[in-house]
């Protein structure tokens, strides 16, 4: 299995909470200005402006400011306990509904309606299938993919753990939290593991 | 108040930074003259936003709104009726409103104080009719008048730098399904959606290259897009709640940029795939 080495290098500091450089009156104005500039459209409620706990965090430690390694970890065994695995034990589906789910951008946009099915948006980020040259470069290539790494328990696992909530690995990692936030089903989730890992999938067929 | 002192102390350093580009000139200059150079190539054929930019400085001529009156009076930053430049040092801190403002909520101000249209009559009209058409051929005209200036927005005034302070909290302020903030997809080098390629905003180069080509032309869709839709568009896909028109936080983003990408070129309209 792919050894689970957490983001914490470089991250020093002392214990701090988690407001910013311990600026209060700036912290109220700032608040105060996200509130009066946002509004709900359609699906997009305007509660989606109220940070999550780890999301401050991380906002903090990507601005630059000083963040207790100790609060990363815990909030990061938060994270963990949301995982859910397959509730039939079978992690793989269809590689071709998971095509369409890791080509489809789709989703939860105020311009997106309530039955929109989501996508994952995976090529967002990630080369998949050689043969697809409109990928983009934010997470690693995950060409060949199933084909490199085989498809023992310990990594399939690995990957639907990554896929149902990255931050459970990396708490400030740029990957959506794509079962814990409800992005994507359970079903969704086990057809796109099936477009990483089926042998038949372009992903390892494609691979050189 | 002792935090509060340090916190000052840091933040005149920080504005330091962002000003102090003299140093670098000769690079500066260097790196101006190399994207005027590319800019002159694509618009060799015209500018797509040329007609667009015509027709607003014939709607800046023309009297309108209740009052009847045109927008000739109306101070950019610059001096009343000054166009030339002015967008290139936007935004700014205005003493007549106590507000700092970015090009379209400044022209927001002229209209209601000017011309007696109000306000919220351009916030709530959709994107590219009506009220926003006229604004969109406005701003086309204004930033057309600022092509090839350089980027100097004026961090002195301290609204300016708490503006600034804010605007950085909301690039890398993290929310919504998607956990994502600007800095997600703005804040490295290289990074790139799909095959589109992300300017990295927190450094100079890259804010430069971001902020001083919008307002643009949109090729694949033919509309010309002013900052405050680029913004709208961008907040879309990171999935948040949606940005009021001209609101604090888009004034605020702006001011972020405008100022790490001071020094740099304004190329406006851009033109963009
Ligand atoms: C916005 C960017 C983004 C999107 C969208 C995204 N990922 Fe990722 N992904 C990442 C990053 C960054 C990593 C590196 C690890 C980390 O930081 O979490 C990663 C890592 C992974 C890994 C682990 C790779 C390894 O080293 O073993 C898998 C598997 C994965 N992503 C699958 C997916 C799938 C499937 C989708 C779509 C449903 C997806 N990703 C969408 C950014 C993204
Ligand atoms: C999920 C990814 C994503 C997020 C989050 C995002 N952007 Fe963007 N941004 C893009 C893409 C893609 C483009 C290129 C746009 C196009 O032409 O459609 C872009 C373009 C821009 C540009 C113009 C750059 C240029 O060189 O033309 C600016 C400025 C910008 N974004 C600012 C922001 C700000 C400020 C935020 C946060 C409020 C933000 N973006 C959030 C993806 C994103």
């Amino acid at each position: 299995m792919k050894p689970i080495t957490l983001a914490l290098a470089g991250v020093l500091g002392f214990a701090t909470p988690l407001a910013w450089a311990g600026n209060a009156d700036l912290d109220a104005k700032f608040k105060e200005l996200v509130d009066r500039s946002f509004k709900t459209t359609g699906i997009a409620q305007k509660e989606r402006m109220i940070q999550l706990d780890f999301q401050k965090l991380c906002s903090a430690l990507e601005a630059g400011e000083k963040v207790d390694p100790k609060k990363i970890e815990e909030l990061r065994q938060a994270q963990e306990q949301t995982i859910r695995w397959p509730s039939d034990g079978k992690f793989l589906g269809n590689w071709k509904e998971g095509e369409k789910i890791a080509q489809s951008g789709r989703g939860l946009t105020w311009t997106d309606n309530p039955d929109t099915v989501n996508g994952g948006g995976c090529y967002n980020c990630h080369q998949m299938d050689q043969k697809e040259l409109s990928y983009g470069n934010i997470g690693p290539s995950l060409s060949g993919y199933g084909k490199l790494r085989g498809n023992s328990e310990e990594v399939l696992k690995y990957a639907w753990r990554q896929i149902w909530n990255s931050k459970s690995f990396n708490l400030c990692s740029s990957m959506p939290r794509f079962g814990d936030a409800g992005i994507l089903t359970e079903q969704q989730i086990k057809d796109v593991m099936g477009y990483l890992f089926d042998p038949e999938s372009p992903v390892n067929k494609n691979h050189k | 108040m002792f935090k509060k002192q340090v916190l000052a102390v840091s933040l005149i350093a920080a504005v330091w930074n962002i000003t102090s580009f003299g140093a670098f000139a000769a690079n500066d200059e260097d790196a101006r003259l190399k994207a005027i150079e590319a800019y002159r190539k694509q618009i060799a054929d015209g500018n797509p936003s040329d007609l667009l930019a015509m027709e607003g400085e014939e709607l800046w001529r023309t009297p309108y709104g209740p009052k009847n009156q045109s927008l000739e009076r109306c101070d950019l930053g610059l001096g009343p009726g000054v166009v030339k430049g002015a967008a290139a040092k936007l935004p700014r801190y205005f003493p007549d409103t106590g507000k700092v403002e970015d090009l379209e909520s400044r022209l927001m101000t002229c209209m209601e104080q000017l011309q007696g249209v109000e306000r919220q009559k351009v916030i709530d009209s959709p994107w590219r009719k009506g009220e926003k058409l006229r604004m969109d051929k406005i701003v086309a005209y204004i930033v057309t008048e600022s092509n090839g200036e350089k980027i100097e927005v004026d961090m002195s005034h301290p609204k300016m730098k708490e503006m600034y302070e804010l605007g950085k909290r909301m690039f890398f302020y993290r929310t919504g399904p998607f956990d994502f903030s600007c800095a997600t997809c703005h804040g490295k080098d290289g990074q790139r959606i799909r095959l589109q390629e992300l300017p990295n905003i927190t450094k100079q180069e890259g804010a430069a290259a971001g902020w001083g080509s919008w307002p643009a032309y949109r090729v694949s869709n033919s509309q010309f897009w002013t900052m405050q839709m680029r913004l709208n568009d961008c907040f879309r896909q990171q999935r948040t709640a949606e940005p009021i028109y001209g609101s604090d936080a888009t004034i605020a983003l702006s001011v972020y940029m405008a100022a790490n990408g001071n020094g740099g070129v304004m190329l406006t309209p851009g033109i963009k795939r």
